[in-house]
């Protein structure tokens, strides 16, 4: 096969370079792991901020690579809450087992819905999956003997970490326990989206009957990573409920969703880090503004949802990038 | 086990109030079904204009103190003028624009909406006062329903009447039609699709203020508004069809009926059934129940 030779070696070397750990990738962790030391204060919302940036990354896995526009994102985040909470109130008080659980479950649940939802597009598949977060939370709203309904799970006494670590009452352990479920999910994130797959799934973005065209199993595998973003979601809402100890009805939210979508516009769509930027921003600006008034709250948000679908698509990304542009240019 | 002519009463009570509602909802949803079919703009902020509908209501009923009519056709003629500008200033600019962005741009507006609602009259549920003659009780037989549901239910259907004639038997209305079918045909062939736009949507949007000032006392006007229907309004959008006329029509009657009708029988299932439905028959036809491809 001589005509892959015809490559020009710099294509080439950028290619192979693409999936290279750059320097600048260490800077969200030097911060992660400076808060920790600096800020012991803030680690409860520091531990929440962590939990969202693994959600956000789930639905960039969904709609930053796959292409794939849902509303209905938080049934996964808040199957996993529940599956977890559920198993704690149930005797099983060890997290770590709550998480597989909830990451088989939410995992079999993303692909069986995603095989059947992910024949349709457009409004219907928007519409479908808002259809199927409704179903849930109103599953879970009703079936009280299994989720304590409207209240939510009461009495949830989760275990120490392997039977040795001890949740604390100033967030540290909780902190980093979120900590390395987030290292174990990016690790795992961006290796899939650098591999042959995860640039198929960039393709199937770019253009689906082209992909279709050029023989890639379209459907398979957009179902697949449907599977793995529920799997990742579910993981997270896991870690909620263990930091938190309690489940409520808030986890099966359009708002929850909503929410989310917000934070990887905001960081920047289909830029893995992009969960980081966005999440933090959002979840620092909603615990300021909030406190003072909601009204501001959702104005501003409102307003910023505006702003950078009209003026910044990329968002705070996006944003770095054209001013690292413009200040190298001169 | 109630006599026969109790469980008749009830029937007909369920048929009546769900009608009523359906109603409300077919006025709310039609313009967004409309403009969602002509530029495939995903409007999840029409509820918006149905709550600024009721609020403006509000403002002119309660603190104007203008009559019940003359405050719904106020409202109705304020809300199509905002909407005018918010088309020329911000909707335009995203037609064509991808669905995540069409999806959050108008999340964002419904937050701003329900943050000035809530500025301006508080996070309270607003009260309507609705006139005397709309207040009291129609008896028909044994049988005796509310005059304001019955004005309700009679505007659904004289709105309905008056939007197939335009539709159907206006010039006006065969090139919205063509325009929906196959835009850029229409558009070689002289029409002007982007001036048809603004009128479908300022249309679409006074149906949605004359709906939310109408239904005041049915749907609560309070900053909430535009995410508590939102769910009821894309299922009427999406199940009754893009493109049709008696298709959200009758998707909002089903929609309308089975709701009153589960809630009364089955109050423990709440909506589940209903959501169940929508993702059921979007499987089976993806493109809605009622459209024609």
């Amino acid at each position: 096969m001589k005509a892959h030779t015809t490559v020009p070696p710099e294509a080439a070397a950028a290619l192979l370079q693409r999936h290279r750990f750059r320097p600048i990738e260490a800077l969200p962790w030097i911060i992660i792991a400076l808060v920790y030391f600096l800020l012991p204060k803030s680690l409860a919302l520091g531990t929440q901020i962590l939990i969202m940036v693994m959600f956000a990354l789930s639905l960039d896995l969904l709609q930053g690579y796959a292409g794939i526009t849902s509303l209905g994102h938080a049934v996964f985040f808040g199957t996993g809450a529940y599956a977890a909470g559920i198993l704690t109130v149930n005797g099983v008080t060890e997290p770590l087992i709550g998480l597989l659980f909830s990451l088989v479950l939410c995992g079999a649940f993303g692909l069986l819905s995603g095989a059947i939802i992910l024949r349709t597009h457009g409004l219907a598949l928007l519409m479908l999956t808002l259809g199927i977060l409704l179903m849930g939370a109103e599953f879970a709203n009703r079936a009280a003997w299994l989720t304590g309904g409207a209240d939510g799970l009461q009495g949830m006494e989760v275990g120490p970490i392997m039977g040795l670590i001890e949740f604390d009452f100033r967030s540290k352990v909780a902190y980093v326990y979120a900590l390395i479920v987030l290292i174990i999910i990016f690790a795992l994130v961006r290796f899939m989206v650098y591999s042959p797959y995860g640039r198929s799934l960039f393709g199937m973005q770019q253009n689906l009957n082209r992909m279709s065209a050029i023989g890639a199993p379209v459907r398979a595998r957009l179902v697949a990573a449907y599977g793995i973003s529920a799997a990742i979601a579910g993981v997270a809402g896991a870690v909620n409920a263990h930091v938190n100890a309690f489940v409520g009805p808030n986890v099966l939210t359009l708002e929850l969703s909503a929410g989310v979508l917000t934070m990887l516009i905001f960081g920047g769509v289909g830029r893995l880090y992009g969960s980081f930027v966005g999440a933090a921003f959002y979840m620092i600006m909603h615990d300021y503004l909030a406190r003072v008034d909601p009204t501001y709250w959702y104005l501003w948000l409102g307003v910023l949802l505006i702003a950078v679908v009209m003026y910044s698509k990329g968002g705070i990304l996006g944003l770095a990038d054209k001013a690292w542009a413009l200040w190298g240019r001169k | 086990m109630n006599p026969p002519g109790e469980v008749l009463e009830i029937v007909l009570g369920v048929l009546f109030n769900g009608l009523a509602s359906a109603m409300i909802l077919y006025v709310i949803a039609i313009g967004m079904s409309l403009t969602m079919g002509m530029m495939r703009f995903v409007n999840l902020a029409h509820g918006s204009f149905a709550m600024a509908g009721g609020y403006a209501l509000v403002y002119f009923g309660e603190q104007v103190g203008v009559s019940f009519w003359t405050g719904v056709i106020l409202a109705t003629i304020l809300v199509t003028v905002v909407s005018a500008v918010l088309e020329r200033l911000l909707y335009r600019r995203l037609y064509g624009a991808s669905e995540l962005e069409q999806v959050l741009f108008s999340i964002g507006l419904i937050f701003v909406a329900s943050a000035v609602a809530r500025y301006l009259f508080g996070p309270s549920t607003q009260n309507v006062t609705v006139p005397d003659s709309l207040s009291g009780q129609i008896s028909l037989g044994s049988f005796s329903a509310s005059s304001y549901r019955t004005m309700l239910i009679m505007a659904g259907f004289i709105l309905f009447g008056s939007m197939t004639l335009l539709l159907e038997k206006t010039s006006l209305g065969a090139k919205l039609r063509a325009a929906v079918d196959n835009r850029r045909m229409a558009e070689s062939l002289g029409i002007r699709s982007d001036l048809l736009f603004i009128f479908t949507f300022c249309l679409g949007s006074a149906l949605a203020a004359f709906g939310g000032a109408l239904g005041a006392e049915v749907l609560p006007i309070r900053p909430s508004y535009a995410f508590d229907q939102l769910n009821y309004v894309l299922i009427v959008v999406a199940v009754g069809g893009l493109g049709t006329l008696y298709g959200p029509f009758v998707a909002a009657l089903i929609l309308g009926i089975t709701d009153t009708a589960c809630k009364y029988w089955f109050p423990e299932l709440g909506a589940f059934f209903i959501f169940a439905a929508m993702v059921v028959l979007l499987l089976w036809r993806p493109n809605g129940v009622f459209s024609r491809t």
